[in-house]
């Protein structure tokens, strides 16, 4: 008997009958499409290996279980919950004044795609109106926070594949546009500014000036990577064809953003379902038709452009009055006023010790991050914390596009892919 | 007895409301027990647990809803003031199911009651590969089961971790920290 199964035949056999089962079950792609366990069967010579949970191109610490002939990657599960940290549960403990300084944790990349989609949620149940310009600030806030979001993918993803001299690059221009988000907000990351009611403080001094000189410096270096890379043949090698998907597995999967876009579906939320006021605003969505890393590359390295476009109307259309509702219920009274009016104070103190309260209800908001489509499902009972603070991550569910993506791909792309999918651990774990 | 009793004995009964909404309209007409309700401008229907699947089949076969936008559960137990449609029998658990349709461009959640003493759930994965995530996700944090899911485990906390984090009734607290395939028992 062991001498049958030690038979090249047999096991060559045994191999081919594994995978027909499969098909019988449905194409093997459906497995990994679907997450399966590992089935029982042997599927003849191959080994299963880990990348991660510490990896450098993992992105933080996530955990990639493939199985691998020779150097062909046969199926792929990702592990993850390394990050998990309880920020939902930490949500319901926060009061809507609070929660902002907790979602913003979460996609550390895109921390004010976070803030805008839980303080949407909350106004959404108090039916609060926002005064023009803090929906003006918003929208520039976020649209530059995309700007440092994929400057640091062209960062990593570069470094992933090889070309470490972008890393440098990439962080080079992040950091410019950082330096700005510091002026305006006060912090480089985590940035805490877009509160429920509007925006934490007025755009400073001298904003306008600023932002159209880092918004050039960051026009020359998309235009520096754009040379170095795009036309590259080591890169076009490395990323063309690599890892495809079909925007019926997008579909299928939950997909959204730049990974969707990139199968040729234009899909964006700023102008299928326009929010703040992109509706006022002249953009264009990016998309590509062949779903491989090159596109994803290409499209974010684009979407930089656009990113640019917007943020230099919204420097020449911003809106003139307040930057944050004057509704009292939810804003604090001005600090010179604390210092004339006992019950200014009492009313600072209130709002900052109890907050305030949300009528019963539940709601769902979605915006278009980075990284696709972020939602924030929130239930009130009418008190002063949610019961319920759920988000939506896209990297949680574009992870899963891993599976048919890495399929009969090579080890050496498998890291590639994971990369041009651009997860954010933080954000997928939570 | 009190004035506000003697108000609610007068109160007219409310009467069913109709669906303004075509797509809720027709789930409901098909699922029995399905109640529309409209929060805060957006379309949910309050469905049966056990059509869980049955809905998500038919919205995408039949009214092109393309794409499973997230799952989710909420713990009712600590509620001060329930939110829920009115006519509809309410559990612990609700599960929360958002669809987009790309081709209509407009979204709907369906929301089914989950008893404490049956948490299981009929899983969506045959329809929608996506749900796998956050189906496996509920399952975790507040252990509702999926029934037919391929991948039934938990995924954001280890494998032999006891309870489920987001029921309200499991309060925080310091845990030691151990990762998953340490051999340590807890």
């Amino acid at each position: 008997m062991s001498e049958l199964l030690n038979d090249p035949e047999t096991q060559r056999l045994q191999y081919q009958t594994a995978e027909s089962q499969q098909e019988l079950r449905g194409s093997s792609k459906e497995i990994v499409m679907t997450g399966a366990p590992w089935p029982d069967d042997d599927l003849g010579d191959t080994m299963i290996i880990n990348m991660g949970p510490q990896h450098p191109s993992t992105h933080g610490v996530l955990r990639i279980m493939m199985e691998l002939d020779s150097e062909e990657v046969v199926r792929a599960k990702a592990v993850i919950g390394y990050l998990h940290t309880g920020m939902e549960k930490t949500g319901e403990e926060l009061t809507f004044v609070q929660g902002c300084t907790n979602v913003t944790r979460m996609d550390y990349a895109s921390p004010l795609s976070n803030e805008l989609v839980y303080c949407l949620a909350a106004e959404q149940l108090l039916s609060l109106e926002i005064p023009e310009r803090a929906t003006w600030i918003r929208m520039m806030l976020v649209e530059l926070n995309r700007i440092t979001s994929h400057l640091l993918f062209q960062a990593t993803n570069g470094m992933d594949l090889g070309a470490v001299s972008m890393m440098l690059y990439g962080w080079r221009e992040r950091e410019e546009a950082l330096r700005l988000l510091e002026i305006i907000t006060g912090l480089r990351m985590n940035h805490n500014f877009i509160r429920v009611g509007g925006v934490a403080a007025d755009l400073p001094d001298n904003w306008q000036a600023e932002t159209l000189a880092t918004l050039d410096k960051v026009a020359v270096g998309v235009d520096s990577y754009d040379t170095l890379l795009s036309g590259n043949p080591i890169w076009r090698e490395r990323t063309v064809g690599v890892g495809t998907i079909t925007t019926e597995e997008c579909l299928a999967h939950s997909i959204t953003g730049p990974v969707l876009r990139s199968t040729g579906f234009a899909w964006d939320l700023r102008k299928a379902q326009p929010y703040l006021a992109y509706e006022d605003i002249d953009f264009d969505i990016i998309y590509t038709d062949n779903g491989d890393v090159f596109d994803r590359y290409q499209i974010r390295l684009e979407e930089i452009r656009e990113s640019i476009k917007i943020v230099k109307q919204c420097v020449a259309k911003m809106p003139k009055g307040d930057y944050r509702s004057q509704d009292r219920k939810v804003t604090p009274p001005p600090r010179a006023r604390i210092d004339e009016s006992m019950e200014a104070l009492i009313h600072h103190f209130k709002l900052f010790t109890e907050g305030f309260k949300v009528p019963a209800g539940e709601t769902y908001a979605q915006v278009e991050s980075p990284r696709g489509e972020i939602g924030c499902y929130m239930v009130s009972d009418g008190g002063a914390k949610p019961v319920r603070m759920h988000i939506r991550g896209p990297s949680f569910y574009n992870l899963q596009a891993m599976g048919p993506m890495v399929k009969n791909a090579l080890v050496a792309d498998a890291v590639a892919i994971v990369s041009s999918i651009d997860p954010i651990m933080g954000e997928v774990d939570r | 007895m009190t004035d506000a009793v003697r108000e609610e004995d007068h109160e007219p009964e409310t009467p069913l409301e109709v669906p303004s909404d075509a797509v809720a309209a027709a789930l409901c007409e098909r699922f029995a027990g399905s109640t529309f309700f409209e929060s805060l401008g957006q379309a949910v229907v309050y469905i049966d647990k056990a059509h869980q699947a049955e809905v998500a089949k038919y919205l995408r076969d039949e009214e092109r809803f393309t794409m499973l936008i997230d799952i989710c559960a909420v713990d009712h137990v600590a509620d001060a003031v329930r939110h829920c449609a009115p006519g509809v029998t309410q559990e612990r658990f609700e599960l929360v199911t958002q669809y987009l349709s790309h081709a209509r461009n407009r979204r709907i959640r369906t929301i089914a009651q989950i008893s404490d003493s049956d948490t299981t759930a009929p899983s969506i994965t045959a329809v929608f590969p996506g749900a796998n995530f956050s189906e496996r996700e509920t399952f975790d944090l507040f252990g509702i089961e999926f029934e037919g899911h391929p991948d039934h485990s938990r995924i954001l906390l280890p494998d032999d971790w006891e309870g489920h984090p987001l029921r309200k009734d499991y309060a925080p607290a310091r845990v030691p920290v151990t990762f998953k395939g340490d051999p340590s028992p807890r």
